[in-house]
């Protein structure tokens, strides 16, 4: 294996946590809610994921423990937020507060247990071809079902009604609600599913990617997620490109600091954060009228009686 | 009449909110292919009425019954599966979706979008209303914003079809393509429930009226024998004495000019104010017509100052170059301003009437000293102002919110009048408030400009410029039209001008608005 | 089906909105009190650990006014943000860099002022480079939001871990002390340029005291003046400030760099008032705490003193249960996120009447 394709394929798994924690948000939004606990749901789904994998012995059980934690937590979020329409940015963060705790109660026990990475797809011609065999034919299954997230995700919101009409409740809940769409159960769907995604995005950080417990592990990833949403205007296929570009640079970093470029590597560690920065400002500053959000997102809604 | 049954009647419907009894006891019986009128007030429940007749919201008492037959409707999609269309005041469009995907949102069975879009493209045609299915909505017009609620309940065919308000956002023009479609619909059968509070129109198109004042049903008539007056006395429960309207005797010095003001709307879906010159002289009030979204809010930034002009001398108060100066300024230059917005922009809905009466004027009432507010003072003039224009409210200071439209308006007008400015600015001075309220603010504008005031009226409501303007201009795409005398002005005129006919570029009225 | 329904509220009481914040550290105690069932640990020992243990004499009461005071600095500047619409998250990298920036001055004058009468301006200059530092770097994040409207929140949170990388690289590399022994950590500060203690063996300093005036002067500005007045009704209702002529853009500067120099100040006091050298960590987590801090005093002044002395305690008690009850010290931080999780859904309660209705077939 080529350095390079070494390369390729670190940057695939920095990516595939963003992108699948990103499609949920996405989605979320969409719904017309700004959940800010996405680091929280992440890293409870990193911990429970790791436990309930030791403690069973079984890295699946584990990732379905891992949703079902980033499920719960996003449940919290949707009775503060939909129930008692509470402050979505302050909800959020409450939320993220909270997860970090509570991942950090749960995953104690489990500091400096390993478990083995999840195994990878191994076919046997096309796994062996030269360059693309291992990038393409041999990742990990979560990879895959990014993509299929990727892909499942945009035909549900174009090309699917209820995608429309989660949309149409994004957009403009007042109307949505004249129309006689049950708007806050559909945005309770969204936001359990963005729980999903971000406990599936955490089990991969600590079943596949690093693979074991450390406090705070997710160490930003759900903020950045929330970046990408935004860098990807609030669409599926733009959302790989950003979580592709965040993971590059995350994983470039990491390999000029193990080549000894001669940058301090804490300069190197914030490259991430400052390009997520720059992303915003210069996406920000060049979006015309039409690619805005979503009409009605962070505003709460409370259908009169 | 009696004999067959009604498609649609209440009974003994009643809806509380908290402590607030939005209808009582309200009655309505909707005959087979009738043009039903539901006349009332502002606040006196009929938006509340309508949306329990169309499974918006469910009543506390009472029962609703369809072709004899008693429903519960426990949602909208019930009503329209019955065949109740309902076209909303406030349109219930969604502006990033094109014209297909909203009709398709209200449409129940699972046809696509493609579908959907080849069956409207097919209705819309039909009925000589046309539409373009693959454009999103924000780039339409009022008119066509309101033509694909219409089309969308067409497309249902519907055996009710309720309207709100169709008339306040359109131009005399296009309420009469309005009137030949409501007359083919109810031709082929249909029910037509049409709320207004335009006693003339109700009176043109509708066979039966049914009129709510404070919730309950005050009369049952035929509109087309009563008169206007009579319509009118039955809403309001007293006499309507439309304003004193003196002649000027002379009109006084240029207080406001403006001269070849060009302005990029700020909303990337506003509208761009193109070339406006107008002035506005002491003793007389100058009106300013045109269908919403035509730049009305543009103008009101530029003159009060919230946007700026790009050169100073475009904008004139009492001589001063004011183009370059804020709100602030222009109010200690004399001029006063009252927002479209009540609530979010005229007041902070969560802050007392003393704070919103700082917001508007800690610059020129001294209510601040050394940057600390005297509480004392804003309280004595919220008094004064109470005092003088007759607002209703429970405690001493409450929050803006909690006062009635009619009331919270009579607030924000009263504390600019009552600083006898020297320019006064005025957005949709009496829009959603009440008969007593409306008649009172526009008497108190005329009053104003009789006393050496310049008034410029932006409103909506030609009834209301014909009431107290001096002078008329009408507004379109951004570009505004030389103002003409009023007292020799037709209505026709105006509303040819409000759809763009006699505009240099918008001659040719397409569906781009401000491209 | 049973739901919630929420019903507008046409005025907010105020005695509600002093209950509110009571009853949700009550619902905390509760569900506090649960978890240690849950947890195999006896609940009133557990509560007793957290919450009476650091006020039980007078050494502990002194812990916590040192702990409360940067909570209660950072989230009265917090407060000035949050109710103007501008949500500023990242006060721990502001935090950061004002210790930085006041450290600066501690190094570069070490050795060279004691006993000269410039000693005395050592701290002062200090904090005022503190305030500078962290204002300045608050204002990157309100300068992106007015210039480029990015999401503030994104922005200031991003910078929190930029700090923190900032600090680790100076106390391991150029201010690393040469005879330290390689410890990741500057030498300590001189005299001149520790925060003066209240008490010749006790551990409040004065940043204690400094708190307090600001906690003053920060509740006159917002119940007297026209700027607080300002702030409101930024908050409020954006387009109505733009009518009374506010310029919203100038204001989120303003508000952004307020908070970002008084987290600067929090982070010396913090600095050379408790460790007396700089090293790779100097919070455990004051910037995102005081956010609770600041809905819990609910955005006033003096009620983030009031909740910066209760969260201080559960800080404390997070660090006695950690040696008594052999408990994570993240348990800390569950308690702080429940407390906003119920310091939230009480103010619910004063905007909205709550029912639960039961409704039957499809309404939303």
């Amino acid at each position: 294996m080529t350095m390079f394709e070494a390369v390729l394929l670190t940057i695939v798994t920095a990516a595939t946590p963003l992108l699948i924690a990103a499609i949920g948000q996405l989605v979320v939004e969409r719904s017309g809610v700004l959940n800010l606990g996405m680091e929280g749901m992440m890293i409870m789904g990193a911990a429970s994921g790791f436990a309930v994998a030791i403690l069973t012995g079984n890295s699946w059980i584990g990732v379905i423990a891992a949703i079902t934690a980033g499920m719960g937590m996003a449940l919290v979020f949707a009775v503060l937020t939909l129930g008692l329409a509470a402050n979505q940015v302050a909800s959020g963060l409450a939320l993220s507060i909270f997860g970090l705790g509570l991942s950090g109660v749960i995953g104690a026990p489990f500091i400096g247990a390993r478990r083995d990475a999840m195994p990878k797809l191994d076919l046997p011609v096309l796994s062996d071809l030269p360059l693309i065999g291992k990038l393409v034919f041999g990742q990990d299954p979560f990879v895959y079902a990014a993509f299929g997230l990727v892909i499942g995700t945009w035909w549900f919101l174009n090309r699917t009604r209820p995608g429309l009409v989660l949309r149409a409740c994004g957009e403009n809940h007042l109307s949505a609600h004249a129309l006689g769409y049950p708007v806050l159960r559909i945005r309770l769907f969204a936001i359990l599913f963005g729980g999903a995604c971000a406990g599936l995005a955490g089990a991969y950080l600590s079943l596949v990617y690093t693979p074991f417990w450390s406090p705070g592990m997710t160490a930003g990833r759900g903020w950045i997620a929330l970046a990408i949403v935004v860098f990807a205007s609030w669409r599926p296929w733009r959302a790989v490109a950003g979580a592709y570009i965040f993971g590059g640079i995350t994983i470039l970093q990491l390999h000029a600091q193990g080549a000894g470029v001669r940058i301090p590597s804490q300069l190197l560690a914030a490259l991430p954060y400052l390009v997520t920065i720059v992303a915003l400002v210069i996406i920000m500053s060049r979006r015309s009228g039409q690619q805005t959000a979503p009409g009605s997102l962070g505003k709460p809604f409370v259908p009169d009686r | 009449m009696t004999s067959l049954p009604h498609l649609m009647s209440a009974t003994g419907i009643t809806k509380r909110f908290g402590a607030l009894v939005a209808n009582d006891h309200v009655d309505l019986d909707i005959a087979p292919g009738e043009i039903h009128a539901l006349l009332g007030e502002n606040g006196a429940g009929k938006s509340t009425l309508v949306k329990i007749l169309y499974g918006l919201l469910q009543p506390s008492e009472g029962t609703l019954a369809w072709r004899g037959a008693p429903v519960m409707l426990r949602s909208p999609w019930q009503a329209r599966q019955l065949g109740i269309g309902m076209v909303f005041q406030h349109f219930s469009l969604f502006e990033a979706l094109t014209v297909a995907e909203n009709v398709a949102l209200a449409l129940d069975g699972h046809e696509s979008v493609q579908a959907v879009a080849a069956r409207l493209a097919q209705v819309s045609s039909a009925y000589g209303l046309p539409l373009d299915p693959a454009r999103e909505v924000w780039r339409l017009s009022v008119g066509e914003r309101q033509r694909i609620e219409i089309v969308r309940c067409l497309m249902q065919s519907p055996k009710l079809l309720i309207l709100d308000e169709p008339t306040s956002v359109l131009t005399p023009q296009e309420t009469e393509g309005l009137f030949a479609t409501l007359a083919r619909i109810r031709a082929e059968g249909c029910s037509i429930l049409y709320i207004s509070h335009k006693l003339e129109e109700v009176r043109r198109i509708c066979e039966r009226a049914t009129i709510l004042r404070h919730g309950k049903v005050i009369a049952t008539c035929d509109p087309r024998h009563e008169s206007a007056a009579s319509l009118a006395q039955m809403m309001v429960g007293s006499k309507v004495v439309p304003a004193r309207h003196d002649p000027i005797k002379m009109a006084g010095p240029l207080r406001l000019k403006v001269t070849d003001l060009s302005l990029a709307s700020q909303d990337p879906h506003g509208t761009s104010l193109k070339a406006i010159s107008l002035d506005v002289r002491a003793g007389e009030v100058l009106g300013i017509a045109g269908v919403a979204g035509n730049g009305q809010d543009e103008l009101f930034a530029a003159l009060s100052g919230e946007v700026l002009a790009r050169n100073a001398a475009t904008i004139t108060v009492d001589g001063v170059p004011a183009g370059h100066s804020g709100i602030n300024l222009r109010r200690r230059m004399g001029g006063a301003f009252v927002p479209e917005e009540r609530l979010g922009h005229a007041a902070a809905p969560r802050l007392t009437l003393s704070e919103n009466a700082l917001a508007a004027g800690h610059a020129t009432n001294g209510f601040v000293r050394h940057g600390f507010v005297d509480k004392g003072a804003t309280l004595g003039w919220v008094s004064q102002v109470v005092k003088a224009f007759d607002v209703r409210k429970g405690p001493v200071d409450p929050e803006a919110r909690a006062l009635s439209g009619g009331n919270l308006q009579k607030f924000v007008v009263g504390r600019e009048i009552l600083r006898k400015p020297g320019l006064l600015v005025v957005s949709q001075p009496t829009w959603g408030v009440d008969a007593g309220a409306a008649s009172l603010i526009r008497q108190a504008l005329i009053d104003l400009a009789r006393g050496g005031t310049a008034v410029l009226v932006i409103s909506q409501d030609l009834d209301e410029l014909f009431e107290i303007a001096d002078r008329i201009a009408v507004i379109f795409h951004g570009e505004l039209s030389p103002a003409q005398e009023a007292g020799s002005l037709k209505r026709e005129a105006v509303g040819l001008l409000m759809g763009g006919t006699g505009f240099g570029k918008g001659a040719d009225v397409g569906a781009e608005r401000a491209a | 089906m049973i739901r919630i329904a929420l019903e507008k509220r046409e005025d907010t009481s105020p005695w509600m909105s002093l209950l509110s914040p009571l009853v949700a550290v009550a619902l905390t105690l509760v569900s506090g009190a649960v978890m240690f069932a849950a947890m195999g640990i006896d609940p009133l020992k557990g509560l007793g650990v957290y919450f009476l243990s650091p006020v039980s004499d007078g050494w502990a009461l002194q812990e916590l006014a040192v702990k409360a005071t940067p909570l209660v600095l950072i989230s009265v500047g917090l407060s000035l943000c949050y109710l103007s619409n501008n949500w500023n998250i990242g006060a721990e990298g502001q935090f950061v860099t004002g210790a930085i920036c006041g450290s600066w001055v501690a190094l570069a004058s070490h050795g060279a002022v004691s006993g000269t009468p410039y000693a005395h301006l050592v701290f002062p200059v200090m904090m005022l480079a503190a305030m500078v530092g962290g204002a300045a770097f608050a204002l990157i994040p309100a300068v992106l939001k007015t210039r480029f409207s990015a999401s503030e929140i994104l922005t200031s949170l991003m910078l929190v871990y930029v700090a923190e990388l900032l600090l680790d690289w100076l106390v391991r590399g150029p201010w690393r002390d040469p005879k330290g022994f390689n410890f990741p950590q500057t030498v300590m500060f001189g005299p001149e340029a520790q925060a003066f203690r209240l008490m010749a063996d006790g551990r409040v300093n004065i940043g204690s005291v400094i708190a307090i005036i600001v906690v003053v002067m920060a509740g006159v500005l917002m119940a007297r003046s026209l700027k607080g007045f300002e702030i409101r009704l930024v908050g409020e209702a954006p387009r109505a400030a733009r009518f009374a002529g506010f310029d919203d853009k100038r204001l989120t500067w303003a508000v952004f760099a307020i908070s970002g120099a008084l987290a600067g100040l929090a982070g010396i006091i913090e600095v050379s008032g408790t460790m007396g050298q700089l090293q790779p960590s100097i919070s455990p987590g004051y910037g995102f705490t005081a956010i609770i801090v600041a809905f819990l005093g609910r955005l006033n002044p003096v009620g983030c003193l009031i909740a910066g002395i209760f969260l201080a305690i559960t800080f404390i008690g997070g660090e006695n249960a950690q040696i008594a009850l052999r408990l994570p010290l993240d348990v800390t931080r569950v308690f702080q996120g429940m407390l906003l999780f119920y310091v939230l859904a009480c103010d619910a309660v004063l905007n909205w009447r709550i029912s639960l209705v039961s409704a039957k077939g499809a309404s939303a």
